[in-house]
This record gives C-alpha cells, structure tokens and sequence, in this order.
C-alpha cells in the first residue's frame, strides 16, 4: 500500500505530499503523523500540498483533524503552498479550515513555525532520541 | 438546449475505479480547454459525488459528457446509483447535514461549485445526480 514519508528534522515532522490524496492514503497519514508526533515529541508539523490539486470535504476533513490532533499532543501545525484554485474552491465548498495554519511556501512555513514554538527550541537537543527513525514510509 | 457531443460510461464499484473516474474527468475538462479553477471546481465536485455513491450506495456507474449550450462547451456528469435513496432532500441539501460522520458539505458544496445541479432521490430505488460545470 502506498504511504506518505514523514521526514523529520530536529523538532519538526516535514511532509511533502506529491501525490492526489485518495481517502485511504488520507487516513494512513493522519494516523502515521499523530503517532510520529507522539513518537518523536515534535513540537511542530509542516505539511506541503503544494502538488495537491484536489482538497474535497473530506481531505479537508483530515488536513482540520490532523491540526487538532498535534494541537493536543503539543505540536504546531502549518500547511503550505497551496494552490490558488484549490483555495477558491475550499472556501466556494464551504470549508475554510479553521484553525488550520497556512502559509505560502516551505520557508514561511517554517518560520511561522518557529515562531509559534518561541523559546522552548532551546531545549531541543536534550529531547532529541538518537535512534529515532528519520521516517516512517 | 444542451447538446451531447461525447459520451462515456465508467462503473465505479472499487477504490482503484474512482482514481480511473477523476483520470477521465480530467481528461475531459482539459480537452474541451477549461481553465485551471473550473477544472479543479468540477474534479472536487466529482470527488464528492462519488465518494457518496461508494459510501452510501456501493458504488454505481458515472456518465462523462462533453456538452454544448451553442455559445459555451461544458461537462456534464451524471451519478447513479441503486443504493438506498435519500428520504429528506431538502435536509439532505443543508450545510452540515449528514447522516453519516461527514461534515454535511458534500451535496450543498458541490451544488455552490457547479453552474448545474439536478438531484433526483426515490427510497429503495436509488439517487441520480446531474451536474454541469461550463467551461
């Protein structure tokens, strides 16, 4: 079965889904990434869509509860690089993703990122598991 | 009056069918040159329409249509099923009304996305859905 690779990088989860989202590979990834934040202590979460072409209800649905689910499990969440045509069409649909945070590319993502994780990435290296897995794919 | 100038039957019953359908709606939009937000409106309207007709029908069979109005060309898609039917549609066209554990976007979103939507339901016999994005 085909998986998304979470890739991690110091306390963040990077995700890079270059792929059209179907509803089982939806799944796999909000249950694959809420596990990695649990596993690895990530204190923020960035997912690129940049190559998504379609968000329906229910993607959407996943993208909201993903945001939620690292919300409560201490983790920041922050989509990026949406595409213009699937925004318009997000919110002609009637999902605005609230309480999802969006940013235009990788790097704003990242600062956002950053700072909405303020000062606790000083205390980073002590959490850090050397034998982690870089990935879950 | 809407003329139909090409016409394509897929049946979706897997997983793997509904990939194929949105492959081939695709195909369709780009061929009659719809722009990107169309394109995108017409491929999230299908997305839900079927997953619908997976979820609540087991699937079912979906016509792909090149349609024209004489001035504009446009897809039409046509959605029907045998499954269980819908017994309230006005409650069914509602913002956040769902039977199942969805958000209740599916049908009065696709409605907002579309230029045409037609939504016939009888209970125990099934539900044809009818949309048109011109182009």
């Amino acid at each position: 079965m085909d998986k998304i690779p979470i890739l991690r990088l110091g306390a963040y989860l990077l995700v890079s889904i270059q792929v059209d989202l179907y509803d089982r590979l939806a799944l796999t990834l909000e249950a694959d990434l809420v596990q990695m934040v649990n596993k690895t202590g990530a204190k923020g979460v960035l997912i690129d869509i940049s190559a998504v072409s379609i968000v329906d209800s229910f993607m959407g649905r996943i993208i909201g509860n993903i945001a939620s689910m690292s919300k409560i499990l201490d983790a920041e969440t922050v989509v990026v690089g949406m595409q213009p045509a699937v925004a318009i069409t997000l919110i002609e649909l009637g999902l605005p993703l609230k309480g999802v945070h969006t940013a235009l590319d990788m790097e704003k993502g990242m600062n956002l990122l950053k700072t909405m994780i303020g000062d606790s990435s000083g205390e980073e290296d002590q959490e850090t598991d050397p034998d982690y897995d870089d990935t879950i794919a | 009056m809407t003329l139909s100038l090409s016409k394509d039957t897929i049946q979706v019953t897997k997983e793997q069918d509904v990939v194929f359908l949105k492959n081939r709606v695709k195909e369709t939009a780009v061929k009659i040159k719809m722009g990107l937000v169309n394109q995108t409106r017409l491929l999230t309207a299908a997305s839900e329409l079927v997953r619908n007709m997976m979820r609540y029908a087991n699937g079912g069979a979906c016509i792909i249509e090149v349609v024209s109005s004489g001035r504009a060309n446009g897809v039409r898609l046509t959605f029907s099923d045998s499954g269980p039917g819908i017994p309230d549609l006005d409650a069914a066209m509602r913002d956040g009304f769902s039977t199942g554990k969805s958000l209740g976007l599916g049908l009065p979103g696709t409605k907002r996305l579309m230029n045409e939507f037609n939504i016939k339901s009888k209970v125990g016999e099934g539900t044809v859905i009818t949309i048109i994005k011109w182009n």
